[in-house]
C-alpha cells in the first residue's frame, strides 16, 4: 500500500495541476447552494475527475469502488484539497450520508449497486427527511410506505431536498406504520430510486431568487422494497445515524469537503479596502467579532481536552452548529454595512461589491439556522439535555 | 495586517493544570459554600483566614513562583484553574492581588527583593497591590502619588484606592512617581498607620479594600524597585490580574448558571416549571453558550500567556469575554428569579455585584477593546 506521505504528495501535485481557477461564474459554496445547471455539471464533472484521480473515496472498500486505502490517506487528501480551495464535492448525500450508512448496514446488493455511482457522481443522491407540515418536528414525518408484495407504495411530500431534480436515488424516512404508541417506532429508512412514476419534483425558489431545493411529490409511486434498511420500524435510529455521518461524529465519509467555510475575517479586508479599518466605530465591532471567531475556534479545540469539558461533556458539540450558523449570519449581514450606498446592489450588478458575494452569503445564512434543526430548536436542545431545563411542551 | 485568528494562539492543558483543577474544585467546594459566605460577608474580618491558611499550606501562592524562591516553579497556567475554582465559589481570599503582587516583584523587583520577599509570599501570602487612585483610571501608569527622595529613602504623597486584602497583608506593591517616572516600591504595611486607612464600601461584599492616605509615609531606599524593569512590572500586573480576575468570573458564571439552572426548575407559574418557558430557557441557554466561549478563551490565555504579543491578546480577549459573560449571566439571573430575585436572600445579586467589582479593577470590556483594536490593526 501506498504510503501516507507518497499519496500526500501525489494529491499535492494533482490538485495543484487540476483544481480550477479563474471560473467565470460564481461557484457555490456549500452543496445547498447548488442553483443552476451550469453550476451542476461543472461540479459533478470535477467530482468525477477527483475520484477518477484517486482522492476521493480512498479509504472505501475497493471491491465496490473505493480506493481500498485508509482514513489517513483520505484525511491528508482532503486537507490538500482544503489548502487548494477546491470547489465542493457535491453528491453530498451520497458521500457524507448514503454511501457510508450503505457500507456500515446494507446488504452486499446494496454496496454493489451504489458505492461506485456516489462516488463518480453518476448517480447523485438526495434526502427525504423534512416534510411541509413538519420541518422541526421531524419525528412526525406522514409520508405513508405501504407494503405491497416486494414493493412499497409511497404518498406524501418531502421538501429541501437538495438536488431533488437532479437525484436518481433518495434516502426516505417514511411511515410504514401508523398505529405506534410512539411516533419514532412507525417509522422506517428506505433507500428510493426517485425515476419512477409517480414521483415528481418541483423547484423550490430561495429567498437569494436562485434555486437549489425541490419540494418531491409521491402519488402512488411504487419502488422496491428491498430498500429498506435495517427492518420496519427503524428508520428513526438509522436517520439519527446518518445525521452523526454528517456531523462527522461518526467515520466513515468518503473525504473532501461540501461545504466552503471562508474565514469569516475576510470582513476585514472588505473594511481595509473601502478605508474603514482606521474607523474606531468598525474597529470595535470587528474586534468583538474577532474574540466571537477565536471562541468558536478554540470551543472547537477544547471539545477535545477532556479535562476541560467535564462539567458538561456534551455542551460544547450542541453549542457548535448555534454558534457558527449564528455567527457566520451576523458577520456576513455586518458586512454589507460596509459597503456604503453600494450595499443597495445585488448579484450580476456590476457596481456591486464583490460581484453581491456578500448579500447571497448573509441570505444563504439562513439555510443553517433554519435547516437541521432551527436555533430556536438548537437552544431547547441545548437547554434540555446540557442544562436539564424542564421540557418546552 | 491580516489576522489570522487560527494564529492567536492555540489551546491546550498542562497535566500540573489538571491537578490543580482536581484540588481546587473540591476543596472550594468543601470549604465555601454559599451559607458560609454569606456569613463571612456580614461578619468584621476581612478575609476567610482558615481558607487563607490552607491556601498557604497547600503552596497555592508559589504557584507561577520559581523554585529557587520557595515557588512550586510552575506558571500563570496553573493558577487559572484555581482562581476559576475560588471565584465559583465566592471564596474569600485575596488569591489574586497575592499572586500578581508577587508576579510584579518576580518580574520588577530587584535580586535583593526578590529573595527577602518571594519565599515568604510562596509560604504564606500576605502581599497585596495599591495601584488605583481616585482619578479611576484603568492606565496604571495614569497616577498622581509621588515619592521624593529623602537621605533615608522616600517620603511619599498621594493616595491609593481599592487596596484589597491590606488588613492580611504584610507587604503591597505601591506606584508613585518618581521624579516624574512611574515607579514601583515595595512597601511595608506596617508603615502605614491606621489612621491612613479608611475601609472602603464595595459592590462587592465578599471583597474587602482600602483607601490609603499616603502624605508622609516614609519608605526606605530599598523599597524602591528595578527602575528598568517598572515598565514590564506593570504591563505583567495588568495582565497576570486580568487573566486570574477572568478565571474568577468564569468560575462565578458557572456557579451563576447552576443556580439559575436549578431555580427554572423547581418554581411553578401556570402550572408549570417555568424552566420549559422558552423566554427563560432560551436566555439562559445564551448565558451558558457565553460561559463556555468565555472559558475557551480563558484556557487559551493560560496557555499563550508567556508568549510575547499572543499573550496579551488571548488575556485581553478572555477579559472581554469573561466580564460579558458574568454580567449577562447574573443581569439575567436577578430577572429570572422573579419576586425573590429583587430579594438580598437571593444569591443572584451577589454574582452580579461581583462583575461590576471586577470591570472596576484593571479594565472593563471596553477598555480591553480599545487595546486590542490597537493591537490588531495598529
Amino acid at each position: 500500500m501506498i504510503s501516507v506521505e507518497d499519496f500526500a504528495r501525489d494529491a499535492e501535485k494533482w490538485f495543484a495541476e487540476h483544481t480550477p481557477r479563474d471560473v467565470d461564474f460564481m461557484l457555490p459554496l456549500t452543496f445547498m447552494e447548488v442553483g443552476t445547471d451550469q453550476q451542476f455539471e461543472f461540479l459533478q464533472n470535477w467530482q468525477r475527475q477527483v475520484y477518477d484521480a484517486g482522492f476521493l473515496g480512498a479509504a472505501w472498500p475497493s471491491a465496490y469502488g473505493g480506493g481500498g486505502l485508509t482514513d489517513a490517506h483520505q484525511s491528508a487528501a482532503t486537507k490538500i484539497m482544503r489548502e487548494h480551495n477546491v470547489p465542493i464535492m457535491m453528491n453530498t448525500i451520497g458521500l457524507s450520508w448514503a454511501g457510508p450508512l450503505i457500507l456500515d448496514m446494507g446488504s452486499e446488493a446494496h454496496k454493489n449497486k451504489y458505492i461506485k455511482g456516489i462516488l463518480s457522481a453518476e448517480d447523485i443522491w438526495c434526502q427525504g427527511f423534512s416534510e411541509p407540515e413538519h420541518g422541526s418536528d421531524l419525528g412526525n414525518a406522514q409520508l405513508r410506505a405501504v407494503r405491497d408484495g416486494d414493493e412499497y407504495i409511497l404518498n406524501g411530500s418531502k421538501i429541501w431536498t437538495t438536488h431533488g431534480h437532479y437525484s436518481k436515488y433518495m434516502i426516505l424516512l417514511a411511515r410504514t406504520d401508523t398505529n405506534t404508541q410512539n411516533k419514532y417506532a412507525g417509522l422506517s429508512f428506505i433507500l428510493t430510486p426517485m425515476r419512477v412514476p409517480g414521483i415528481h419534483t418541483q423547484k423550490i425558489r430561495k429567498l437569494t431568487g436562485e434555486h437549489g431545493f425541490t419540494q418531491t411529490f409521491f402519488e402512488d409511486a411504487r419502488v422496491p422494497a428491498d430498500g429498506l434498511m435495517g427492518a420496519e420500524g427503524m428508520g428513526w435510529k438509522i436517520a439519527m445515524k446518518t445525521l452523526e455521518f454528517e456531523r462527522g461524529a461518526r467515520g466513515g465519509q468518503a473525504g473532501g469537503f461540501s461545504v466552503t467555510e471562508p474565514d469569516p475575517l475576510e470582513i476585514l479586508n472588505l473594511a481595509r479596502e473601502s478605508g474603514q479599518l482606521e474607523d474606531p466605530v468598525v474597529q470595535d465591532d470587528l474586534v468583538d467579532f474577532i474574540i466571537e471567531a477565536q471562541a468558536l475556534n478554540l470551543n472547537g479545540q477544547r471539545a477535545k481536552i477532556g479535562a476541560l469539558v467535564r462539567d458538561n461533556p456534551a455542551g460544547l458539540p450542541l453549542i457548535n452548529k448555534l454558534t457558527k450558523s449564528e455567527f457566520a449570519r451576523e458577520i456576513n449581514q455586518y458586512a454589507l454595512t460596509l459597503q456604503g450606498a453600494r450595499s443597495a446592489y445585488y448579484v450580476d450588478e456590476p457596481n456591486a461589491v464583490d460581484g453581491g458575494w456578500w448579500h447571497r452569503a448573509y441570505l444563504n445564512a439562513f439555510s443553517a439556522t433554519i435547516g437541521g434543526g432551527t436555533s430556536q430548536i438548537q437552544r431547547n436542545i441545548i437547554g434540555e439535555h446540557v442544562l436539564g431545563l424542564p421540557k418546552s411542551t | 495586517m491580516g489576522v489570522d485568528v487560527k494564529a492567536m494562539g492555540r489551546l491546550g492543558i498542562t497535566e500540573e493544570q489538571v491537578t490543580f483543577m482536581d484540588i481546587a474544585e473540591r476543596f472550594c467546594r468543601d470549604n465555601s459554600s454559599i451559607a458560609a459566605v454569606r456569613e463571612r460577608m456580614a461578619g468584621e474580618a476581612d478575609v476567610d483566614s482558615q481558607a487563607l491558611n490552607s491556601l498557604s499550606e497547600m503552596g497555592w501562592f508559589g504557584i507561577a513562583l520559581p523554585e529557587e524562591y520557595g515557588g512550586v516553579g510552575l506558571s500563570l497556567a496553573e493558577a487559572v484553574p484555581v482562581a476559576e475554582q475560588i471565584g465559583r465559589r465566592l471564596m474569600m481570599v485575596p488569591f489574586i492581588p497575592t499572586t500578581v503582587a508577587a508576579q510584579a516583584i518576580l518580574v520588577g523587583g530587584t535580586e535583593d527583593q526578590k529573595r527577602n520577599y518571594l519565599p515568604k509570599i510562596a509560604k504564606q501570602g500576605g502581599a497585596t497591590l495599591a495601584l488605583s487612585e481616585a482619578n479611576g483610571s484603568f492606565a496604571l501608569a495614569n497616577i498622581d502619588a509621588a515619592a521624593q527622595e529623602t537621605k533615608a529613602g522616600f517620603i511619599l504623597s498621594g493616595q491609593k484606592i481599592l487596596v484589597e486584602g491590606l488588613a492580611d497583608s504584610q507587604i503591597l506593591i505601591l506606584t508613585a512617581k518618581l521624579k516624574g517616572q512611574v515607579s514601583l516600591f515595595i512597601c511595608e504595611t506596617q508603615n502605614i498607620p491606621a489612621s491612613a486607612r479608611r475601609r472602603e464600601i464595595l459592590i462587592d461584599e465578599t471583597k474587602r479594600s482600602y483607601t490609603l492616605q499616603l502624605d508622609g509615609v516614609t519608605l526606605p531606599r530599598t523599597a524602591l524597585m528595578d527602575s528598568s524593569k517598572a515598565k514590564a512590572a506593570l504591563q505583567r500586573i495588568d495582565l497576570a490580574a486580568n487573566l486570574l480576575a477572568s478565571a474568577e468570573q468564569i468560575g462565578a458564571a458557572k456557579s451563576c448558571i447552576d443556580y439559575t439552572v436549578e431555580y427554572l426548575g423547581t418554581r411553578k407559574q401556570f402550572g408549570k416549571y417555568i424552566g420549559s418557558y422558552q423566554a427563560l430557557k432560551h436566555t439562559t441557554v445564551d448565558a451558558y453558550v457565553g460561559y463556555e466561549k468565555a472559558r475557551s478563551l480563558l484556557y487559551a490565555a493560560a496557555h499563550n500567556f508567556e508568549d510575547q504579543g499572543k499573550g496579551e491578546i488571548a488575556t485581553r480577549m478572555a477579559a472581554v469575554a469573561a466580564g460579558r459573560a458574568l454580567s449577562f449571566a447574573a443581569d439575567r439571573a436577578i430577572q429570572f428569579h422573579g419576586g425573590f430575585g429583587f430579594t438580598y436572600d437571593c444569591d443572584a445579586h451577589l454574582y452580579r455585584r461581583r462583575a461590576i467589582f471586577h470591570d472596576s479593577l484593571f479594565g472593563n470590556a471596553r477598555w480591553h477593546k480599545k487595546k486590542l483594536a490597537s493591537l490588531l490593526f495598529n
